[in-house]
């Protein structure tokens, strides 16, 4: 069959699968479409204002794709050329990541040409939602992911873009809406409360973010975080053991 | 800052994200089997993590100065209990967020 002048009905069929997962995954984004474009424009806003070229922002959003870190990389772009430092902030920052992918193995197992996609644009929002929501039925689970990947990294990018090229000609009447985000994480925190059987996780998560939160302080706090929750949920390991489900058991 | 030099920093920062992005599908591939240890925190990280990104959201919130995070306080409440209570991820934070909104704009100007 010449698929040039007809369409195989794979293709079709692959088409509608698309299609129908772009119609469930795309109202999962909205609050993203909101909270990114906001965000975005406003780190647009933000690295043009500090005296960076229009294009630095926008480039640094489609290349680095981290909200957190490109703030930071705007000083950095501004300082004296420190790449060791930059590595290791970057690495800091970005860190939580590993978490992210850990988390993911298992949901993101043979996705195929998708999975590259998945994995660049990964990120906080994409993770929270690709991991939180049960794709129906009927519904392919990888274009359901690869749309929410990839919508949230565009709107990212287009709010950077938008910031970087008009945003000192716009007013905000806008402040506080990036609480979405905050909004965001934390119903994701409540439902996963609510399903859970046992709140030990979400316990250290909370114990752990907010001892490290007042010992060092919102700039340092990120890294003593993540390594307070893996060395607790480490030392749990044993005694959780049989509640996690593990039905592989090693020895006395 | 030279060109040059910008672009190996912005190059820098892009490529150890990435390399966050990537290792552990590179560590843990898809066709062997994920050790035990690693299934375990891939289960349990990310209640964890949830508390984390909500921590994070608000980690400049000072409960002494400015607003005394009232704000904040109000907002994650009304996001919190309004979902506990409906269960719908769209009117909790849609009214939080408008809540906020209106709290930083209208009553605690700065």
């Amino acid at each position: 069959m010449d698929s040039r002048f007809s369409p195989s009905p794979a293709s079709t069929a692959g088409q509608s699968v698309a299609r129908a997962a772009f119609r469930t995954a795309f109202p999962h984004t909205i609050p993203m479409l909101l909270g990114f474009l906001f965000l975005g424009i406003g780190c647009g806003v933000f690295a043009h204002g500090m005296g960076l070229a229009p294009w630095v922002a926008p480039v640094m959003a489609a290349a680095i794709f981290g909200g957190s870190l490109e703030f930071v990389a705007v000083s950095l772009l501004l300082s004296p050329f420190a790449p060791f430092q930059v590595l290791i902030l970057a690495l800091v920052i970005q860190s939580r990541h590993l978490f992210y992918g850990i988390s993911l193995l298992e949901k993101y197992r043979g996705m195929g040409w998708k999975k590259p996609f998945l994995l660049q644009f990964l990120c906080d929002e994409t993770f929270a939602i690709n991991y939180s929501v049960e794709v129906p039925f009927g519904i392919d689970r990888g274009w359901f992911y690869w749309w929410v990947s990839v919508l949230n990294y565009l709107y990212w990018v287009a709010g950077v873009a938008l910031g970087s090229a008009f945003g000192t000609l716009v007013q905000f009447p806008m402040k506080g809406l990036d609480f979405i985000m905050t909004s965001l994480f934390a119903v994701i925190f409540v439902e996963q409360w609510l399903r859970e059987e046992m709140h030990v996780s979400s316990l250290v998560g909370l114990a752990a973010c907010l001892g490290s939160l007042a010992v060092w302080g919102p700039d340092h706090f990120l890294l003593p975080s993540l390594g307070l929750i893996l060395v607790a949920l480490t030392l749990l390991r044993r005694p959780l053991r049989r509640y996690a489900g593990e039905r592989k058991v090693e020895g006395p | 800052m030279s060109l040059t030099e910008q672009l190996i920093t912005i190059a820098l920062c892009a490529a150890t994200t990435m390399g966050t992005r990537y290792l552990p599908f590179l560590l843990f591939p898809s066709g062997k089997e994920t050790p035990a240890y690693v299934r375990y925190l891939g289960r349990m990280l990310p209640s964890a993590i949830f508390a984390l990104l909500v921590v994070y959201c608000l980690r400049h919130v000072s409960l002494t100065g400015g607003s005394h995070g009232i704000p904040e306080i109000l907002a994650l409440a009304v996001t919190v209990g309004l979902h506990v209570w409906r269960r719908s991820m769209f009117l909790s934070m849609a009214a939080g967020t408008a809540l906020y909104m209106y709290l930083v704009q209208a009553v605690f100007p700065t």
